[in-house]
């Protein structure tokens, strides 16, 4: 019998929005796939490009990104940043032979629990169909 | 006025006490704070959890006790009462009587030998009775401070001289059998008093059995069973045979709201309390039958109503309108209740475990103590204040908070603490403090190997529920440069964060990760603890192990355990590559900008300016005054059009008050300390700039406007404002009239607002009085979904109903209708229908006039303050506070603070209170002249610049610029804010952020096993 596919997919949260909402969803005892693993940074405009390329590298099968809603941003202009990279970046993913599906982008609020689970649970579904990521067979580098 | 004082008096360390004695502290105040019991802390570790966010209660209480402890300007006199106090305000001389501890704090090291060897078992207070504990004891596990103490009155030697075991086996000879009471005379400028409330014993209740039938709990005895460090460690049984209860009962309202035993008030917290316990009891037994028979459910805190609504929709709570009459027990041990339907029907119903709901009441020893402070009390015992001055005792300099006047929930508790600080500032010297400089003692680790210690929280069974703690601290213990690795009961807890220090020392680690909660309400904690024995505070990593492991996958242990190996060993990974930082100054400039001139506003202002700080008000409308303008009627028969008059000249006379009317905000940049304000006149659109280091926000809210009940389209359906009106100038349309109609909740509590508007039962009941001064004969009816008169205004309902008002119950599925009897003429009269539960029929009114008593809108322009300030909003658009229940005035973005109805629909008491509370949390930054900004900055490798100046650009701050000479970036530390915006920008890999840099990231995925 085939091994379950269970999607490891690294998170990269803001500390100020969507950490605080994946605590409340916590605290809500709202539950979530163990799929999602959370990396903490100050701002979503940290996430260096390098990072959600190495995360597909090392074999996550889906990259989240959560950040504060536009305008919501704790260093004002941050999330803005994130925006205009992440456009780029999925642009960028389908040249080197990567499914853009596997990359998402959520604002996701401080008292956002709710939705911070329901990103979870939707992207965790959403990467199981797409199966596991062979990106190390088919990135073109 | 007496002379000004640095030293403040704090009595009770409830959460209350422990607040205002912090808050003090923060502004350079010496502080002692006194507690009868053995320890801080007060009610709150007694809880298992808190709603309506169901945070462990210990575990947001712990940081606060140990900052208390810590805290160089407070001295803790525990098991100490106050004796006299003598003098006047800002010169009171106070006799302080430490009881005897026979034991020596200085010595005793908190092992529990002695516990464990002590003969004698007496009942444990803590835990409600249900367990024993020794006569030499703590009164609980994360006891504050943490050594023991004898009990004087069942010590065997202590009594009758014989034993001494403890004094054997005390390795550190701290047993003192001789030690006595110690006298302390203090002066102080001011006293704050906190000595908390007792919960009510149903003994005297003999028809619900407590105490002859087992099975019959009050809700206090409840929560130990619930809590993991209970006597039942958390799994609930009952006590006949020890089986989990497969149904429950609630009886609501057992010492409260109940004329017969003088507690004609209603306990505030119960119904909430009640709500939680339910939903927590699903959690712990999921079959669970749970109903909560009930009068009124009382939920009208913020968020509170949703936390109702969820425990119907997902927990499938019962809510049963009675009153239980009786309660017998049958032979199983199972109990039948008999109740009375609202209808006067009698049912039956059998349940396997009752909890009784018990009301809050005043503490035993009220009226001694009253007396010898010479305060004053109300009828119920609880401390008097009054309506406008809800912090003030009957004795000037003499400020009250928390429950001891009146029953609250702990966000009530800790505003009503910072407020009370608030007001005693102005007997108090309150100077600008200079900084102290850090790190002086700190280890150089830089070139030294990682020596990184472990330490992996059960959190009673928050965390140990559903995590194989054991397993994960045995994973940890193999990772590399992992030195030490432990799992502990309660990481937060004072004694393992000597434990962690000692650990430290023995192991020589250099690095520190727990795997606990999260590092929002931790991290501070844990970073003190490592500096006090000379690391530097940014070698500690944590891994949040609870809200995102045992929490959040609940019903997976075995997927959570191994998500809990991935964030440790992930945070092993980053500590591996932590490196010490410094924490620079941050220059904190005086003066408070107050968006608003409501009575909040208003307030904040004058309680800012009384410790000599500037203040700038402004305000959108011409008039100062908010929605206060509108309020014309107290019940308790005060005059809210002289308060605000009083309000008003004391902000026109204060010299160092400004008020901007009929202005806006254009513009707000800046940060804590440095906040620039531009604000612009609307009329002359003349353009001011302020410079101020904290930002107060007091909005306020609006008067929902309806399209519901033939509002509008009648001339005799009006909202409470506007019947408040009629009220005051003695003038109502149409003449004559016989029957008014009061519909609640028009708006509130239903889908778009979902949450209760507070104010608006006692506003309509208190209309409903006046309206009975002016016109006896008329007849009031008042449809309603629950009547929400908390703590004493229960006292006006009964006025109302003994003065023979109506009231009907309606639900939101079958509400009023309202009708004009000619359709085509907006004067004729109405018929309102409604059905009645209590005569089980629909009933019509022929009505001449019908009130609204309309919801509270959040503001619109909320959210563009909201944006400028970059705080949130909830989902109802109300300005949304750091953490509900212990920073209730304060945003996670520092120097920004709130109160009023900007926060949520909230009585004038409440505001008052709430403002002040905001003026004092504001008071802690402003009474410094600066504080110490994060260490995580962006730093620059110049040898990798190539002075492209992208990441200038990016900057929001404007804190990096290119140095001319060198054509390379600089960056100034103090605008920095860490975002790294500017890092991921940088194409050169020339900039980095410090504690989050490239290779502390990479290290993390390195650790992460994807494959």
């Amino acid at each position: 019998m085939e091994k379950e596919f269970i999607p490891r997919i690294t998170s990269f949260v803001c500390k100020w929005c969507t950490y605080t909402g994946a605590d409340l969803a916590g605290t809500s005892r709202l539950q979530y796939p163990t799929s999602i693993i959370l990396l903490k940074v100050l701002c979503s405009s940290r996430i260096d490009p390098v990072f959600l390329i190495k995360s597909y590298l090392k074999g996550a099968d889906g990259v989240l990104i959560g950040g504060c809603h536009p305008g919501d941003c704790h260093y004002e202009t941050g999330n803005y940043h994130t925006r205009r990279r992440f456009k780029i970046l999925t642009e960028i993913f389908s040249t080197l032979g990567l499914p853009k599906e596997r990359l998402r982008l959520s604002w996701i609020s401080a008292s956002e629990g709710p939705k911070f689970a329901q990103v979870s649970n939707e992207f965790t579904d959403k990467i199981e169909n797409l199966g596991p990521n062979n990106a190390r067979e088919n990135m073109f580098l | 006025m007496g002379k000004k004082n640095k030293s403040v008096l704090v009595v009770g360390a409830g959460i209350a006490g422990i607040q205002a004695s912090l808050d003090l502290a923060e502004m350079g105040l010496n502080v002692h704070l006194v507690e009868e019991s053995p320890t801080i802390g007060g009610r709150m570790p007694q809880l298992d959890k808190t709603f309506p966010t169901n945070d462990c209660s210990m575990c947001i209480l712990s940081p606060k006790m140990s900052e208390c402890a810590r805290h160089p300007n407070i001295t803790v006199h525990t098991m100490a009462n106050i004796d006299s106090i003598e003098g006047d305000p800002g010169n009171f001389n106070c006799k302080i009587i430490e009881k005897a501890k026979f034991v020596d704090p200085d010595k005793c090291v908190a092992c529990g030998l002695c516990e464990e060897k002590c003969p004698v078992k007496i009942d444990d207070e803590f835990d409600m009775k249900l367990r024993k504990r020794k006569a030499i004891s703590r009164y609980f596990l994360q006891s504050i401070p943490s050594e023991y103490t004898i009990d004087q009155e069942h010590c065997l030697y202590l009594t009758k001289g014989v034993c001494k075991i403890c004094e054997k086996v005390c390795e550190a000879n701290a047993i003192k059998y001789d030690d006595v009471d110690k006298e302390i005379e203090l002066n102080v400028g001011a006293v704050i008093m906190a000595t908390g409330i007792d919960a009510f014993n149903p003994i005297g209740f003999g028809h619900f059995g407590y105490k002859r039938f087992k099975n019959v709990v009050t809700s206090l005895e409840y929560e130990r069973m619930l809590s993991a460090s209970g006597p039942l460690g958390g799994h609930v049984v009952r006590a006949s045979d020890k089986k989990e209860p497969k149904s429950l009962a609630f009886i609501q309202c057992v010492g409260s709201r109940d004329d017969s035993i003088d507690k004609n008030y209603c306990s505030s917290a119960c119904c909430m309390f009640a709500i939680k316990q339910s939903i927590i009891s699903k959690e712990h037994i999921k079959d669970m039958d749970i109903s909560i028979f009930n009068m009124d459910i009382r939920a009208f805190g913020k968020d509170f109503d949703k936390y109702y609504e969820k425990s119907k929709s997902t927990y499938d709570v019962q809510y049963i309108r009675s009153k239980v009459s009786d309660i017998s027990e049958l032979s199983n041990g199972n109990l039948r209740l008999k109740y009375v339907l609202e209808n006067g029907e009698i049912r039956f119903k059998e349940f396997e475990m009752v909890v009784l709901s018990i009301g809050l009441e005043a503490r035993k020893n009220m009226q001694d103590f009253a007396a010898k402070m010479d305060i004053k009390l109300n009828k119920y015992n609880f401390c008097r204040s009054d309506g406008f001055a809800p912090l003030q005792t009957s004795r000037e300099g003499i400020y009250v908070c928390g429950g001891m006047n009146g029953p609250k929930d702990i966000p009530e508790s800790v505003v009503a603490a910072s407020g009370a600080v608030a007001n005693s500032v102005k007997f108090l010297e309150v100077e600008r403090q200079d900084i102290k400089e850090e790190g002086t003692n700190e280890k150089n680790v830089i070139g030294d190997r990682p020596r990184i210690g472990t330490f992996v929280c059960h959190c009673g069974i928050n965390i140990a529920g559903v995590v194989d703690v054991k397993n994960v601290a045995e994973y940890a213990a193999n990772l590399p440069n992992v030195e030490h690795s432990e799992d502990v009961m309660y990481a937060c807890s004072q004694d393992f964060l000597d434990l962690i220090k000692d650990r430290i020392k023995e192991h020589d680690l250099n690095r520190v990760v727990v795997a606990a909660c999260t590092p929002r309400t931790h991290e501070p904690l844990f970073r003190e603890t490592i500096a006090e024995v000379g690391l530097n505070p940014y070698l500690f990593e944590m891994a949040n192990i609870r809200d995102q492991c045992s929490w959040a996958h609940m019903n997976e242990p075995e997927k959570a355990t191994e998500k809990s190996k991935d964030l440790v060993e992930m945070g092993v990974a980053k500590a591996r590559d932590l490196s010490p930082l410094k924490r620079l100054p941050i220059d904190i400039g005086p003066g408070a900008l107050v968006i608003g001139a409501g009575l909040s506003g208003m307030t904040a202002a004058l309680a800012v300016a009384a410790a000599g700080q500037k203040v700038y008000i402004v305000e959108q409308e011409k008039k100062s005054g908010g929605n206060l303008r509108k309020i014309f009627f107290q019940p308790d028969g005060k005059d809210p059009q002289k308060l605000l008059q009083d309000t008003i000249k004391k902000i026109e006379e204060h010299e160092n008050i400004h008020l901007f009317t009929n202005t806006v905000i254009d513009k707000i940049i800046g940060y804590v300390g440095n906040f620039n304000t531009s604000i612009q006149n609307l009329e002359t659109k003349e353009c001011t700039n302020i410079s101020h280091g904290a930002v107060i926000v007091a909005t306020g809210a609006n008067e929902h406007k309806t399209k519901e009940y033939q509002y509008g389209k009648s001339t005799r359906v009006v909202t409470q404002v506007e019947f408040e009106q009629m009220l005051l100038n003695k003038d109502f349309p149409h003449g004559k009239f016989k029957n008014v109609v009061m519909i609640q909740c028009v708006g509130s509590r239903e889908e778009g607002r979902m949450y209760c508007s507070r104010v608006c039962c006692t506003k309509a009941i208190k209309n409903g009085l006046e309206l009975k001064k002016i016109r006896q004969n008329v007849n009031i009816f008042i449809c309603h979904r629950d009547i929400r008169t908390y703590g004493f205004r229960e006292q006006y309902y009964t006025d109302l109903r003994d003065k023979g008002s109506v009231f009907i119950r309606y639900s939101p599925e079958n509400k009023p209708k309202v009708e004009l009897l000619d359709s085509t003429d907006p004067d004729s009269k109405l018929n309102v229908s409604a059905f009645d539960p209590i005569l089980d029929r629909e009933i019509i009114i022929d009505a001449d006039l019908v009130v609204l008593s309309t919801a509270i809108d959040a503001l619109e322009e909320n959210d563009i303050l909201a944006k400028m300030l970059k705080v949130p909003l909830n989902a109802d658009g109300m300005f949304l506070e750091a953490h509900v229940k212990l920073r209730p005035v304060d945003f996670a973005t520092e120097g920004v603070f709130v109160c009023g109805l900007a926060h949520g629909p909230k009585d004038i008491d409440e505001s008052i209170a709430q403002s002040k509370a905001a003026a004092s949390r504001a008071l802690t930054f402003l009474s410094k002249k600066a504080i110490l900004a994060e260490g995580t900055i962006t730093e620059v490798d110049i040898s990798k610049c190539s002075g492209c100046a992208y990441c200038v650009d990016v900057c929001a701050y404007s804190a990096l610029e290119i140095d001319p000479e060198k054509e390379v970036v600089v960056v100034n530390d103090a605008l920095c804010k860490g975002c790294g915006a500017c890092v991921a920008s940088c194409r050169c890999g020339a900039l980095d952020l410090r504690g989050f840099s490239n290779r502390q990231l990479h290290s993390v995925f390195d650790a992460l096993e994807l494959t």
